[in-house]
């Protein structure tokens, strides 16, 4: 009988998990700290002053000078900086310059309509780009391989804007298969906005808890184009991290071994080679789900999408310093959620980073 | 009759620069025996032993006269008469296992796949299977081994791992491609006592293949001398002294002996007419 080490006994999976929940939650912290500092010194930098656009140009000196100290413009900027903190982490982002609203309401308003349509967009990105890269990388060199690539190449390169106009010129204009702009159509605006529970600001799903499915199926006609638009460009790129991932798992000894075992192919791609895939796919996912979250500008604004990009974009051209810095700060909570969050199923399906 | 029967077998990969040979015309017969095929690096052994599981991928391409495994046409069965093969009756240890377990399954998921999957024994049967073989090949604590990782065992684990693995369905013929080269050299003995040791007691034919021309010769009935994609020399292990081949002397002479006169050791000469080009 040879001596043989015992295998250490594995320590249980979850304790790690909850070590990546801790240090995500420092992560976060320590992220939207740095990201406060740098949006607050960009607002102060660049060469616009939130006063006139508060009091208009034609503001004698005195009225000017008494909205400086109101504000608390005359304080040393690092005063400046602090009470900002204080407030943030109070939950006060400011007020909005343009409509005296506050702005961390609006953003709440805004950011369901963003996230709606960047889930969607992500899930038909992955529901499409998995297959398609898997496709490609069982067959290279095969007519299904160039196909995958040349509908990718086109989702990267073409303009996002020019695809959307031309998605409503034809899908909405001449076939009349969508809605138009805008989440929904006009009559159901107000119901939603007057008739309605609203739980979550999401309208497919607030309409679908009311229980009200002809809204629900307006909510799609109105969502599928764009995030179908979003989707497309996600899955260009998943598709293609998805076929040099799974290529490269397919070249590994593993896949022989289960070959060897008598597997059928199906099974020897999607569950062997597969499960080592999602490791680095996780990633690349959360990534383009971060990326479409961040706010797609051109998309919300040619579908003229009530979201969080439009919403930034407007603040910045009015000037509207409190409204940029809040709308910036939800993004960067919600990034760093989801890389928290892909860490954390990272570390679920390899067995190696629980170490 | 014997166990596996191959005529002329050739693997060509078409590349960019036309088509290379890795096997040039191989032609063996096996019983339940113990053969061993020997050669350095790139001279088609591995590819021979994969060709009888038609396990190379495209590009490569295996063309034979004939190849049969006790009575089966390998080179005209379906994919799927291969796979009621392949893990069932013909069996594959690979070098290093590191690379050749799945890194995301654990042991106990890898072991017991084959009898889940294809044979559809029920999940306690499957264990118990592989519980079982996992004391066949020696390891003590088969229970906390199923619940591993591969990156938790240790070489020598996962090579008896992989051994249990190819064993269970109790294959008629084993092909083991260095099993023990990137192991540690006490390991090795080990490693190869096991495998020894199963295939003896269960009568398997055993294809083992390696570049360390006296440890086949120790543990092998009969050897197979590669070089450059053919066969250069055929012999009982017995013989191995009197081998006639300058390649398969040369080999043996690269060994030092231990007693042995110190110096470099002599190189291969490979200035004679075999070693040319089209040989």
């Amino acid at each position: 009988m040879v001596d043989i080490a015992p295998v250490p006994r594995r320590p249980s999976r979850l304790r790690p998990l909850f070590w990546g929940v801790g240090s995500g939650l420092l992560t976060l912290a320590l992220t939207l700290l740095g990201l406060l500092f740098v949006t607050f010194i960009i607002a102060r930098i660049v060469p616009i002053d939130p006063l006139l656009s508060i009091l208009g140009e034609r503001a004698t000196t005195a009225q000017y000078e008494a909205a400086r100290l109101a504000y608390g413009l005359d304080e040393p900027m690092w005063k400046q900086f602090a009470i900002y903190l204080w407030d943030a982490v109070q939950g006060d982002l400011g007020t909005s310059i343009r409509t005296r609203e506050p702005v961390l309401s609006e953003v709440a308003e805004r950011f369901p309509a963003t996230l709606e349509l960047a889930t969607l967009g992500t899930l038909f990105g992955v529901i499409t780009g998995v297959p398609a890269g898997v496709l490609a990388a069982t067959r290279p060199g095969s007519i299904s391989d160039q196909v995958v690539r040349v509908v990718g190449l086109l989702g990267y390169s073409m303009p996002v804007f020019w695809l959307g106009l031309i998605g409503l010129l034809v899908f909405y204009g001449k076939l009349d298969w969508v809605g138009g702009p805008g989440r929904l159509d006009a009559s159901y605006q107000m119901m939603m906005q007057f008739q309605m529970e609203q739980y979550t600001g999401m309208i497919l799903v607030d309409s679908a808890l009311n229980g009200a499915w002809d809204m629900f199926a307006n909510a799609i006609s109105h969502i599928v184009l764009p995030a179908a638009l979003l989707g497309y460009v996600s899955m260009a790129y998943i598709s293609r991290m998805t076929r040099s991932f799974m290529m490269n798992e397919l070249s590994q000894e593993y896949i022989t071994t289960a070959r060897v075992k008598g597997m059928p192919e199906w099974r020897v791609v999607w569950v062997h080679a597969m499960r080592n895939v999602l490791v680095p796919l996780i990633t690349v996912i959360a990534l383009s789900y971060a990326y479409l979250l961040e706010g797609s500008v051109l998309t919300e604004t040619i579908f003229a999408w009530p979201g969080l990009g439009s919403y930034i974009t407007d603040a910045l051209f009015a000037a509207d310093m409190p409204a940029v810095l809040g709308g910036t700060v939800v993004v960067g909570v919600a990034f760093v959620t989801l890389n928290m969050l892909s860490d954390i199923l990272y570390r679920l399906v390899d067995p190696r980073a629980q170490a | 009759m014997s166990l596996l029967e191959v005529k002329n077998l050739r693997v060509t990969f078409a590349t960019e620069t036309g088509p290379v040979e890795a096997v040039r015309g191989v032609s063996f017969s096996l019983g339940r025996e113990r053969l061993g095929i020997v050669g350095e690096s790139g001279s088609g052994k591995t590819m021979t032993g994969r060709s009888v599981l038609r396990l190379i991928r495209p590009p490569g391409r295996i063309e034979a006269d004939a190849m049969s495994f006790d009575g089966v046409d390998l080179m005209a069965a379906s994919e799927r008469e291969m796979r009621a093969l392949r893990g069932n009756r013909i069996g594959m240890v690979m070098q290093d296992p590191k690379y050749s377990l799945n890194p995301v399954m654990n042991v106990g998921e890898q072991l017991t796949e084959g009898l889940r999957r294809r044979d559809r024994i029920g999940r306690t049967e499957a264990r118990a299977k592989a519980i079982a073989a996992l004391e066949a090949v020696q390891i003590r604590d088969p229970e906390r081994v199923m619940a591993a990782y591969p990156h938790e065992l240790s070489g020598g684990m996962g090579q008896r791992v992989m051994i249990a693995m190819m064993l269970i369905p109790e294959p008629d013929l084993l092909i083991a491609d260095e099993p023990t080269s990137a192991l540690d050299v006490t390991v090795q003995a080990e490693v190869l006592a096991i495998l020894d040791g199963l295939v003896r007691d269960r009568g398997m034919g055993l294809i083992f293949i390696s570049h360390d021309l006296r440890l086949v010769g120790r543990f092998c009935d009969r050897i197979l001398v590669m070089y450059k994609g053919k066969v250069v020399e055929e012999l009982e292990a017995k013989n191995l002294a009197q081998a006639q081949h300058p390649y398969t002397q040369g080999l043996l002479n690269c060994l030092p002996r231990i007693g042995g006169a110190r110096g470099p050791l002599p190189g291969l000469d490979r200035s004679g007419d075999w070693a040319k080009e089209g040989a």
